[in-house]
Order: C-alpha cells, then structure tokens, then sequence
C-alpha cells in the first residue's frame, strides 16, 4: 500500500525519499529460545517514515534493557530531585535555572570516603546506578548483536564512550585519592567544570591526547560528511546500495572513487569507508579518555610541560613584560 | 504536512525567536587586537552598550575651587577630626560636594543633626568620617591601583547614600535532601554562569590563595582541586564583567598564571585586590556595629538594609568603583578636581569637642 501527499507523483525512490511504503508490520526474526518476548506491538508514525523507518515498535526490552532502564531512572530522579531541593523545590525556579543547576560531588576533604548524603553521598549513589544502567546498556548492545548473528562494533563503539565516562568520573578520580575531581552533573556546571579543569591544568590545548581528540572528533564530522554527499550524490545509480557495490562494483562504486581520487588522489573503498568511520569516531573518546587520565597524575601544567618539551612556540611581545608581584619583599599577600 | 509536524514547526520556530531575541547580544561587535597576532589576545566590545555605559559613568561638573587660604576650618568649627587642614571655604565646598555624592535627597541632615553641627549624634557622619580615612589611605597608599587618578566619594556613591554594587556574605541555609554548594544557580555575580556566586568572602575579605595552577609542569604537591579553581574562576568573571574586559585584558589565555606574558593592567589588578581587602577589613567591617545599630539606615534617610542577610556589613568589590568600565568613569581624573580630599588628615586631630557634645 503506498500512502500519497496530494501533490504525489511518480519519483525515484532515493535514499531520502518522499516515498513511503507500507507493507505488513515486520516484528523481526523469530528469537532464541529463553528471550522474553519483544513489547508494544507495531505502529506507523508519517514523520517518522520521512528520516528514517515509519514502523515504530516492537522493541525488545529484555532483563538487561529493563535494568538497565530502572538504574537509568534512579540516577536521573537522584539528580533531578537534587536539583529540585536546590530551588527549594520550586518547580518554576527548577525550570528557569535548569541548565545552572547540578549535583556536585563531594568535597576534597572527604578523598575517597563516602559522605553524607546532602554532601555529596548523592553525587555518588547517581554515578553508581548512572554507570550500572550504561554498562547494562552496553551488555544490551552487545547480546542484541549476537542474537541477531551481527558483529559487535556497535557494543565495542559504545565501549569507547563509556570508557572516557569512566576516566572522568571514576578512574581519574581514584587515582587523584578524591571524588572532588570528577565532574558534576548538570549542563552549565559541567561546562564550567570543564573550563576550569583547563585552567588549574595550565591549558588543556597543550596536552597532545586531548589535540588527537580534537582531530577524531573533527575528523569524524569530516568523514561522516564526504561519505554521506558521496551516497546521496551516488543515489541516481543506486550508490546507497554500498554492500553490495563492494562485492560487485557497479558504476556508483566506480563513479564515487573516481571522484576522491580525482579530487585529491586517493578513494578510500566502499568497504573500508566505514572502517575509517568507526576509528575516527571511537578513537576520539578513547585518545580524550588518555588525556584526562594523565592530567594532575602524570603532568599537573600542560603549558609548562609544552614548554619544557619545546613544542610551545614563543611569541612576539607587543608590550613591556611586568613580573609577578608576590615575589617582591615585603608585598601584601 | 501533517498537523502534528505543523505544531511542531511551529513550536520550535517560535523557541528559536525567543532564544535569539533574549539570549543574544544584538550586534554590532568590535573586536580589537591587544597582543600578538593569531593568539586571540583581543577585547571585544559592543559599540552601542559601551556607548551606554560611557554615558552612565560621567563625572559630575565640579563645583568653582575654594580659596586655600583664610582661616582653618579646625579653628572656625568644632569637632572637625579629618578636615581641619582646610580652609573654611574649601571646607564649605566639600562639605556641598560631599552632599551631592552621597545623599542629594536628604541633604546634610542626612549626617548632620541640623540643632548642632559639631555633634556625632547622626551615626552616618560617624561612617562619613571613617569612609574619609579611606579615601585617604586609597589615594596616597595605593597608587598602584589607582595612580594619580584617584578616587572620590562619588566615584562609588554616584548619588546614593549606599554604592549600588555591593556584596554581603552569601547565606545558604539549606535544609534537607542538597547541602550548601555556593554555586550552580543564575546569578549576576558570576556573569551568567554557575559558577560560586560569593567569591568575594575568601578573596577579598580573607585572603585566600588564588593562584591554581602550578608553577612547575610536573606534580609537585599543588592540593587544589578543579572545585577550589571553580571559586577563583568565579573571582575572575566578576572582575572582568565589572570591568567590561575581556580575560586578555589582563591574562595571556594560553598561560593564565604566566606573569612575563600577561598584559600591565594584571598589575594594576593585583594592587586592586588587596587594595579591596584593606577596605573591606580595615574600614568597612569595623563599622557593622554602627550599622547594626540602625540596619534599615537613619530615621529620616532612605530607608533601606545596611547589612546582608547573614547580619555583616555591605562591602566593597570591584565593580563598587568601576560600574562596568576599566577605570572608573573611563578614567576621568575627578579627584584633581577636588584639592580638599588630598589634605585629610592621617589621623583624628581632636576628640575634645566629640566629648563635649555627647
């Protein structure tokens, strides 16, 4: 059955198509023995069918999503609540100061002990569930794969977020013997967090792993760019086809390599693309999470450490130098 | 289109208007460079607010100079502690200016009571006399900060018999399921940011360290936490938006802490800092009993706190003088006008007459 806009005609079906088929609801392969059954049934949603599948449901929640789902909650009340108390539970206040608003983590004094709740004990109870229900998700992702006979680089992905999650709010805090460096939840003050970790680091721009996160990250944008224009521009010869124009290369395929390798000498394959995807965007937390780990363990001033490397360069100065004035005798503190 | 996607469109269109009309600066914006360049040491500024601002911090016209000479005010009136070093007409022209500055609606029985001049009997002209030792010690002892510029009474009064930019200690008496925090709500102080909105208690009463970041590239024993960097970030903030600078201003942003690299006016501000913490604990908290005597101010004076919530006086920071330019009234050098305030005496010359007249 094919549902019609008024002003409907007959056009090529692209990936991006204005076209939408409906067949019978497909709930998916039969699964394996000892699953649950997969939930709420099958609707239709237009909008939904103009980005991507307009089939919504079923979903399979399984024990680990159902878990996962229940620690999620936990930790998003546990804060949520947090911040509500902090506007003394006015919800108007709660709603304008949103994105100020945060749960913090213990102070310094308490190292790694566990405080009183309003002291930050809370701050700990929202990360435990928050990295429960995340490493739940993962093992989600991870068994969804297996059981539909995938490879797991969706999970191994994911890994990689998580493992950047980690170093911030867990394994740097350990090795730093306190909970107060990790960072608070909550959208402005993780923001300021972030500024002023960069800061009482000495400028984080000087720390080589967090330059290689910068370039995976852009570089992703990048590449999720060149290969998204190559197959829609390729979509008139069937370029969104690309598995199978890796097996049998047809004038797509041919067409979009020659373009790169026109354009700057080399095409990276239908296959291999993809391969460049996944490493780009992985390797930015993974390389960031490197960065983080070794900051206020191994190098406590990126910029002094810069210039004890001879990599930061030194310019010009348009002005007199003045000197610290601490350092005169005699001066106030 | 559906209905759905329509409401939608729309919602979101009419969310977008209202972020840009109340979450922008309207433009035009003027960057200007003020280092190297490529290393973004620049100042930003916007034309038409500094416009605003420049028209909001004029000096007033200053009354014709009063003849030097004649008779000593010391000798002509009682009780004159500070001031006695003028003559009666330069006496006469500060005590006018004076009332100008500070309290134009009340006049001088704002300080004064009208029966017997000479009496201390008003509390204000108690606070008058101590807040002119200040301007004393400002100007001769702190030219570092304020250079041969110098201050008057209306460079924080502009008129108001309380400086419209002042701070208290911040109370936060938080019951229940969230401690005390000190930070992550909006609020002016930090410029819009979460960051703690009283970084003035430990910095510019007490004198807590605020330099964070270490001084050798390894660990070497540097305690200080990204929380503790989070308070003297926020001390920042409130100077450079109580300045209308930009961090350059001061800092080269590639080395914060770096002093051969930071611009002069860093200087400036270090002086100003402890300059702001002489004040604040030699001249303005020694005066919480008088206000705390009369915390809604005097009978018959504008009728408003004179202490904070938590009880303690209301004190200086930086934007008390500055009000949003990087020198006050963009560096106008008011004080010249005023010859008087540079002959204060160090010290009270008499107590006989206060004596008499209690």
């Amino acid at each position: 059955m094919l549902t019609k806009s008024e002003d409907w005609k007959p056009e090529y079906q692209n990936l991006f198509t204005r076209v939408q088929v409906r067949g019978p609801a497909y709930p998916g392969v039969p699964l394996p023995a000892g699953d649950v059954p997969r939930e709420g049934g099958t609707r239709y949603v237009h909008l939904f069918g103009r980005f991507g599948d307009a089939q919504v449901g079923p979903i399979y929640l399984g024990q680990l999503g159902i878990l996962s789902i229940v620690f999620g909650f936990i930790a998003f009340e546990i804060i949520g609540l947090n911040m509500l108390a902090q506007v003394n539970w006015n919800v108007w206040e709660f709603i304008r100061q949103l994105f100020w608003l945060a749960l913090e983590p213990p102070k310094a004094e308490y190292g790694l002990r566990i405080p009183p709740l309003r002291e930050g004990g809370w701050w700990l109870a929202a990360g435990f569930c928050l990295t429960v229900s995340m490493l739940l998700w993962w093992a989600r992702t991870y068994r969804r794969a297996r059981q539909l006979g995938m490879g797991t680089h969706v999970a191994w992905a994911f890994a990689a977020a998580i493992w950047l999650y980690l170093v911030l709010g867990f394994i740097r805090p350990i090795l730093m013997g306190s909970w107060s460096e990790a960072v608070p939840f909550g959208i402005f003050p993780h923001l300021d967090w972030t500024a002023a970790f960069s800061i009482r680091y000495g400028n984080l721009f000087y720390n080589p792993f967090h330059a290689l996160s910068i370039v995976f990250l852009y570089g992703s944008v990048l590449l999720f760019a060149m290969h998204g224009a190559t197959i829609l521009a390729l979509g008139r010869y069937g370029g969104e086809r690309e598995i199978e124009l890796v097996l049998d290369r047809g004038t797509a395929a041919e067409r979009g390599g020659l373009f790169w390798r026109w354009c700057m000498g080399f095409n990276a394959s239908f296959e291999s693309i993809h391969r460049w995807a996944w490493w780009f965007a992985v390797l930015c937390p993974l390389t960031g999470g490197i960065g983080i780990l070794l900051t206020g363990t191994v190098v406590d001033n990126w910029y002094l450490w810069a210039v004890d490397r001879h990599f930061a360069p030194a310019y010009p100065q348009l002005w007199a130098p003045i000197s610290d004035p601490a350092l005169v005798q005699g001066a106030p503190r | 289109m559906s209905l759905t996607a329509k409401v939608g469109l729309a919602f979101a269109g009419l969310l977008g208007v209202l972020v840009v009309l109340f979450t922008f600066e309207r433009p035009p914006v003027v960057s200007t460079q003020n280092g190297f360049r490529g290393t973004a040491m620049e100042q930003v500024v916007n034309p038409r607010l500094r416009a605003v601002s420049v028209a909001a911090n004029r000096v007033p016209a200053a009354p014709d100079a009063a003849d030097a000479e004649g008779d000593k005010a010391s000798e002509v009136f009682e009780n004159v502690q500070l001031l006695g070093d003028l003559s009666v007409a330069q006496f006469g022209r500060i005590m006018q200016a004076m009332t100008e500055w500070v309290a134009p609606a009340q006049g001088c029985n704002y300080c004064h009571n009208p029966e017997n001049m000479a009496s201390d009997e008003v509390y204000t002209k108690v606070v008058t006399r101590r807040m002119l030792s200040m301007v004393r010690t400002i100007n001769t002892d702190w030219t570092a900060h304020v250079a041969q510029t110098g201050v008057t009474c209306y460079t924080c009064h502009r008129g108001q018999p309380v400086p419209a930019e002042n701070w208290s200690t911040l109370v936060e008496n938080r019951a229940g399921l969230a401690g005390p925090t000190g930070q992550n709500l909006a609020s002016d102080v930090t410029a819009g940011t979460s960051l703690p909105r009283d970084p003035f208690t430990p910095y510019l009463l007490g004198d807590r360290n605020i330099r964070v970041a270490s001084t050798g590239s390894m660990p070497r024993g540097n305690t200080t936490d990204v929380r503790e960097t989070e308070w003297s970030y926020a001390l920042m903030m409130h100077m450079s938006d109580s300045l209308g600078v930009n961090c350059t201003f001061c800092h080269n942003s590639r080395a914060f802490a770096s002093w051969a690299q930071s611009p002069a006016p860093r200087l400036t501000a270090w002086h100003g800092i402890r300059m702001v913490r002489q004040i604040n604990n030699d001249y303005i908290v020694p005066l919480t009993p008088v206000w705390a005597a009369n915390p809604r101010g005097p009978a018959d004076g504008p009728r408003m706190a004179r202490l904070g919530p938590g009880g303690d006086a209301l004190k200086v920071n930086c934007a008390t003088c500055h009000q949003g330019a990087n020198k006050p009234f963009y560096g106008a050098p008011m004080a010249a006008d005023y010859p008087e305030l540079a002959r204060i005496s160090a010290a009270p010359v008499t107590r006989r007459a206060e004596a008499q007249t209690r």
